[in-house]
């Protein structure tokens, strides 16, 4: 009931295993045929049931897990928040299918993929990185440090200006944002061209070079999941900040 | 009606003795004053300590100056003048609908301007062909779009404003269907459910000082024709039979004023979002202090509520900075308390 873990299972090879997926799934395409059950919020109860799974993989959800679990249908509840995470849940998974030995095999193809992009920014984080800010909503909601995304960030020697204390996706007072002037700016293409208008945003350097990073949804998507596609995003966000912060 | 506390009740018709003007000028005098301090104090709160606004105070260097002049004052002004536009259009709701617990958003404004931010959201973010156009008004242009919408959905249902009940009746089924859409995009589009979060419960982020600007414009628009017509609803708490007997022109009346709601709801909630409770509170606030008649109400409630918005604001942005509060969870937490207070006074009172 997660896009991360539809990919996480596909990418042990058992997406033939999946008979159904939350509605937000689209990766790898075969997976786009398969029937929908709804979301995190609005699960379709009714459709899970019929299809008889023996274990739904799912996401915190207080409200579906105790109603499967009145229905007599197990599930089990994966939580991606940091890095280790990510790694945390491949295993899990690979458990929970008795793929031990493949899970083990993809989370080092990850992690070796993750330190390569690093490696590749390596040269850059030594002469010190730029400062970064990445929103992940207008509201503006940022990726702190300690996020996922924040995670991959340090990797690649840039500098958050959203600190660990902020927690991983604060909500911020946009004047923080123009106080600490960052060099680079990772935005939805939506709200990039409107990040002159908000008040003193302007005189961002980020704004005023456009030193901007967005990116089309497809390669967001692989970013903002916390799946095997991980390092892929990585590097997205580091072909970018190379560009933008050379 | 008559089991509402009487502090929550129409407005009492102050008896022109000069005590009570003189009441009303020290209230209004204290009301600017405070203003002026809040004024003060959202130039000193933000994101960095209060010793360190006052070292930029005094001696300014090029990013203070953008912090202190085009954000802070600029926010701290147009919360103020949005505010206001709340108070005004609470007061003169509970005077038109004869109902004290009338508010700014009774229209369906809330929920119209809510969908036109979903539609604006998702069309920004999927650049659908023909839903583009949306994409480009931005939230301010969509929310108001979406307000007035809602507002003249409404007034079509009822078939004009001349019935209070039917009026009062179609505004709650627009917001109910509109609300009821919203969710449905949402449901499908959970991608937007956090910027929509952020409409939803108010913020006072992103005003600049274009917003500030047209907030005041829409405020000196509106407390004029308030002004002119507030003596009207003085006659109409007397009811409408009494009210046209004295001659009033009711639908005059009616059409004028629920325009100023209008605009000056849909003006608020374009800049600021959903912010409940101050249109509520506002007038409410005046009443328990003063015995004023409309004419004052309509001057007093939006001084009143911009106080209350500029007060809330500052607390968004003061207790978890460098994070924000939704400035409308404060208004809320702090209004409801309000009212709970007022309830419980008053009943212990009987």
């Amino acid at each position: 009931m997660l896009p991360s873990i539809t990919e996480t299972v596909c990418a042990l090879d058992a997406c033939d295993r999946l008979i159904a997926t939350d509605r937000f799934s689209d990766w790898p395409v075969q997976v786009r045929a398969l029937p929908k059950a709804g979301g995190l919020v609005d699960a379709e109860i009714e459709m899970i049931v019929r299809l008889k799974p023996d274990l739904v993989f799912l996401g915190r959800s207080q409200q579906i897990t105790s109603r499967l679990s009145e229905l007599g249908i197990s599930s089990f509840v994966l939580e991606t928040r940091s890095y280790a995470d990510i790694e945390r849940s491949v295993t899990v998974i690979g458990q929970v299918l008795g793929l031990q030995d493949r899970a083990a095999r993809l989370k080092d193809s990850i992690a070796h993929a993750v330190r390569e992009v690093a490696w590749q920014a390596a040269p850059r984080s030594q002469r010190g990185g730029p400062t970064v800010y990445f929103e992940v909503d207008p509201g503006p909601y940022a990726a702190g440090t300690s996020s996922f995304i924040g995670e991959l960030l340090a990797m690649l020697g840039a500098h958050n200006i959203v600190t660990a204390d902020l927690g991983p996706f604060p909500k911020l007072n946009p004047e923080y944002v123009v106080r600490y002037d960052p060099q680079v700016i990772f935005i939805s293409p939506a709200e990039a061209p409107h990040l002159k208008e908000r008040p003193g945003w302007d005189r961002i350097r980020a704004v005023r070079e456009r030193r901007l990073c967005s990116f089309a949804p497809d390669v967001r998507d692989t970013i903002v999941r916390p799946g095997p596609r991980v390092a892929e995003g990585m590097r997205s966000m580091a072909d970018c900040l190379k560009r933008e912060a050379p | 009606m008559n089991a509402l506390p009487p502090a929550l009740a129409g407005p009492r018709v102050a008896s022109g003795a000069a005590g009570a003007r003189s009441r009303l000028a020290a209230w209004l005098f204290c009301c600017l004053l405070v203003t002026l301090l809040l004024t003060g104090a959202g130039l000193i709160v933000g994101t960095s300590s209060l010793e360190t606004s006052l070292g930029w105070l005094l001696a300014p260097d090029a990013q203070s100056s953008v912090v202190l002049w085009q954000i802070r004052l600029p926010r701290t002004v147009g919360a103020w003048f949005a505010g206001a536009l709340l108070g005004l259009s609470g007061a003169i709701a509970q005077g038109v609908f004869r109902n004290p617990l009338a508010e700014p958003y009774l229209l369906g404004t809330a929920s119209g301007a809510a969908l036109g931010v979903a539609i604006c959201l998702i069309a920004a973010d999927a650049s659908i062909g023909g839903l583009a156009w949306a994409g480009k008004l931005g939230v301010t242009g969509a929310a108001c779009i979406g307000a007035c919408a809602a507002i003249t959905l409404t007034i079509t249902l009822s078939r004009g404003v001349l019935q209070t009940a039917s009026l009062l009746l179609a505004g709650i089924v627009v917001a109910f269907l509109l609300s009821a859409m919203t969710s449905l995009l949402l449901l499908t589009k959970p991608e937007i459910w956090r910027a929509m979060q952020t409409f939803l419960l108010g913020s006072t982020g992103f005003i600049s000082w274009s917003s500030a600007i047209l907030l005041a414009a829409v405020f000196c628009i509106c407390i004029v024709p308030a002004s002119l017509f507030a003596r009207g609803l003085d006659a109409l708490t007397l009811g409408e039979d009494t009210a046209q007997s004295l001659g009033l022109s009711l639908p005059a009346l009616r059409v004028t004023l629920l325009g100023v709601i209008s605009l000056g709801t849909a003006a608020a909630v374009g800049q600021i979002g959903i912010v409940g409770f101050v249109g509520l509170v506002a007038p409410h606030l005046v009443r328990e202090t003063l015995s004023v008649n409309h004419r004052q109400l309509v001057i007093a409630a939006p001084l009143c509520g911009g106080a209350l918005l500029q007060a809330a604001d500052l607390v968004s942005r003061w207790i978890v900075r460098p994070e924000e509060l939704p400035v409308g969870a404060v208004t809320a937490c702090v209004g409801g308390a309000y009212l709970v207070i007022l309830l419980w006074r008053r009943s212990r009172n009987d």
